[in-house]
């Protein structure tokens, strides 16, 4: 029995090893290559770089053709700030829906879910003209309202579940105290929905970070192109140059694969609490 | 207890209720509704005009979708999108969801050793952008690398491979399958939660019953986490019935071969913004738009009449 037990637990790693390596291998094989010179791309792409093939021509040519750290420092800008209002926004109203009863509240919650299962894509149109009319077209700001727009519904979903499991003594207590409503939110129960901030990144703000629609539709100019869409364009304009589109999709990569392996505990802890059942 | 706390509030004095509603609910509704529900109703509007040379808007009904839909020269790609995009999300619904189930079944058998790292790695992927992925596998698969012929030929299996996105017979399938490959991740996670939130008792009573691992997962779990699947069905549904930036960033605008790999999103790109064929034209894509909404309504509306019919959420 206990040779049977063994042999079943190795057959269930197999498996697991096995789609391991197909999930990670296609990202490690980019960017091991990219640290090598054209020919060892080619002569033997699945060696990892060694003295005489390593390279890094590949980076010189995009950060000389291409304006990746703006690129970058505009990804950084949009997601930011767009996390930082959903967050506040989305918890400020998750709050108000959960906490206090009021008429017109089913309605306003349902209204609100719209936007988790239609995408707000599909008003792009309209989402364009209202910008062209509004002089914000190619600029960060038309960016970050449509995702906050985009991101609020599904936040608010997050968040609702998570203040509702907040035991509620907490906030008696603080009200028997004469504690006003607004600082009861922002300094007993904000504080502890930090644990909520994974769910709702993994479901809100990486989609931010890697959209390529809204900044194809809405941004024009090099000065406001965020990373994804940025990428997106050198790679097609030097599809034939290998060293620099493998260079320019690691670049792409390397730090979102370092944020999530530094985050991964949480995100994943966020993601299986039960909080989206 | 509770009834104190609604008193505390009930007693505060109307007006300061509803500004404590108004500075809570405020910035949330307000940019919602005016970025998102307000957009998806004015697209929907606009679909009723048509703009003339001049750029003015013209009242004309339903002209629009009878175009669209009657016109061969509208219909023909239309339709051609729309069933390429059925064949998208039969790929997820056959590979993606069932892989995932299964993964997180495996990973959720109890004692199972290196849990967290293989979650860990089989998610990674979703967390990229999809035009990372596109192009990585675009290299990956291309015959001038060779690393997919290599990585064939190595198994012995070399005169199966083809240039797979080049390919009009194969172009849909293999995006189809790199988005699978994309977003495995998603169905794991949503089973694997729901798999952890079965209470023991009922598995330790299968168990003394005599059931093996197997058929617990078959007869006891796999009931029990219809819902989750139902809620990935609709969600896979969604986000396929409104992808795009997988087949643009591989294929491009006109989705080759041949629109072979034309989606309805590169369908309403192409017709809302134009390309190398024709002008873009605002007040088509938004009719294209509108029914890409109908469509992707009549997916939600029959999980929901089918989630609230059949499937029963189990409490515990």
């Amino acid at each position: 029995m206990p040779l049977e037990l063994r042999a079943r637990a190795a057959a269930v790693h197999l498996v697991l090893i096995a789609y391991s390596a197909l999930a990670v291998g296609p990202i490690l094989l980019v960017a091991m290559n990219s640290f090598k010179a054209r020919n060892a791309i080619f002569g033997s792409p699945l060696a990892p770089p060694n003295a005489s093939t390593f390279s890094l021509i590949g980076y010189q040519k995009v950060f000389r053709a291409s304006h990746i750290l703006t690129y970058f420092s505009n990804s950084m800008i949009v997601t930011l700030v767009s996390m930082a209002l959903v967050l506040l926004f989305g918890a400020m109203a998750a709050w108000a829906l959960t906490e206090y009863r009021f008429r017109g509240s089913t309605p306003l919650a349902l209204f609100l879910s719209i936007g988790i299962m239609v995408p707000i894509r599909l008003g792009s149109v309209a989402i364009l003209s209202m910008m062209r009319n509004a002089g914000l077209n190619d600029t960060l700001t038309a960016l970050i309202l449509v995702y906050v727009a985009q991101g609020l519904p599904m936040s608010i979903f997050i968040l609702s579940e998570f203040i509702q499991q907040i035991p509620k003594d907490l906030r008696d207590a603080a009200r028997c105290d004469g504690v006003p409503e607004t600082r009861i939110f922002f300094e007993v129960i904000a504080p502890l929905l930090r644990p909520a901030i994974a769910t709702v990144a993994v479901f809100t703000i990486v989609p931010i970070w890697n959209d390529l629609w809204f900044p194809l539709i809405l941004t024009s100019s090099d000065s406001t192109h965020t990373i994804t869409l940025g990428v997106q364009q050198f790679l097609g304009q030097y599809i034939t140059d290998w060293n620099s589109v493998l260079a320019a999709l690691s670049m792409a990569i390397l730090p979102v694969v370092a944020i999530y392996v530094i985050f991964s505990r949480q995100l994943i802890a966020g993601l299986t609490s039960g909080a989206v059942k | 207890m509770a009834e104190s706390v609604s008193q505390v509030v009930a007693q505060m004095p109307r007006g300061r209720f509803a500004g404590l509603l108004f500075l809570f609910l405020g910035p949330a509704v307000a940019i919602y509704s005016l970025f998102s529900i307000y957009p998806l109703i004015a697209t929907m509007g606009l679909a009723t005009y048509t703009s003339d040379n001049t750029g003015a808007l013209h009242y004309v009904g339903l002209a629009n979708f009878q175009t669209l839909l009657g016109d061969a020269l509208w219909s023909k790609p239309f339709w051609n999108a729309f069933s390429n995009n059925m064949i998208f999300f039969a790929v997820h619904m056959l590979v993606q969801n069932p892989i995932g189930i299964a993964l997180a079944g495996l990973l959720s058998l109890p004692g199972l050793r290196f849990k967290g790292f293989y979650r860990t790695v089989i998610f990674l992927p979703t967390m990229l952008s999809v035009v990372i992925v596109g192009f990585s596998w675009n290299l990956i698969l291309s015959p001038l690398w060779g690393v997919a012929e290599g990585a064939l030929k190595s198994v012995g299996l070399g005169s199966l491979f083809a240039p797979w996105l080049g390919l009009e017979s194969t172009a849909l399938i293999t995006l189809a399958l790199i988005s699978v490959w994309q977003f495995v991740g998603i169905p794991l996670m949503l089973i694997y939660a729901a798999l952890l939130n079965i209470p023991d008792e009922l598995i330790d009573a299968a168990r003394v019953d005599g059931l093996g691992h197997f058929r617990i997962f078959l007869h006891v779990k796999l009931p029990l986490i219809l819902p989750t699947i139902g809620l990935i069905s609709v969600l896979t549904f969604v986000g396929n019935f409104n992808a795009f930036d997988l087949v643009y960033s591989v294929k491009g605008a006109l989705a080759g071969p041949n629109f072979a790999s034309d989606i309805l999103g590169t369908f309403f790109y192409r017709t809302f913004f134009g390309n190398q064929l024709q002008l873009g034209n605002p007040t088509m894509g938004a009719a294209v738009a509108t029914v890409m909404f109908f469509i992707i309504l009549v997916g939600v509306c029959v999980y929901l009449f089918i989630a609230q019919r059949r499937m029963r959420r189990y409490t515990f």
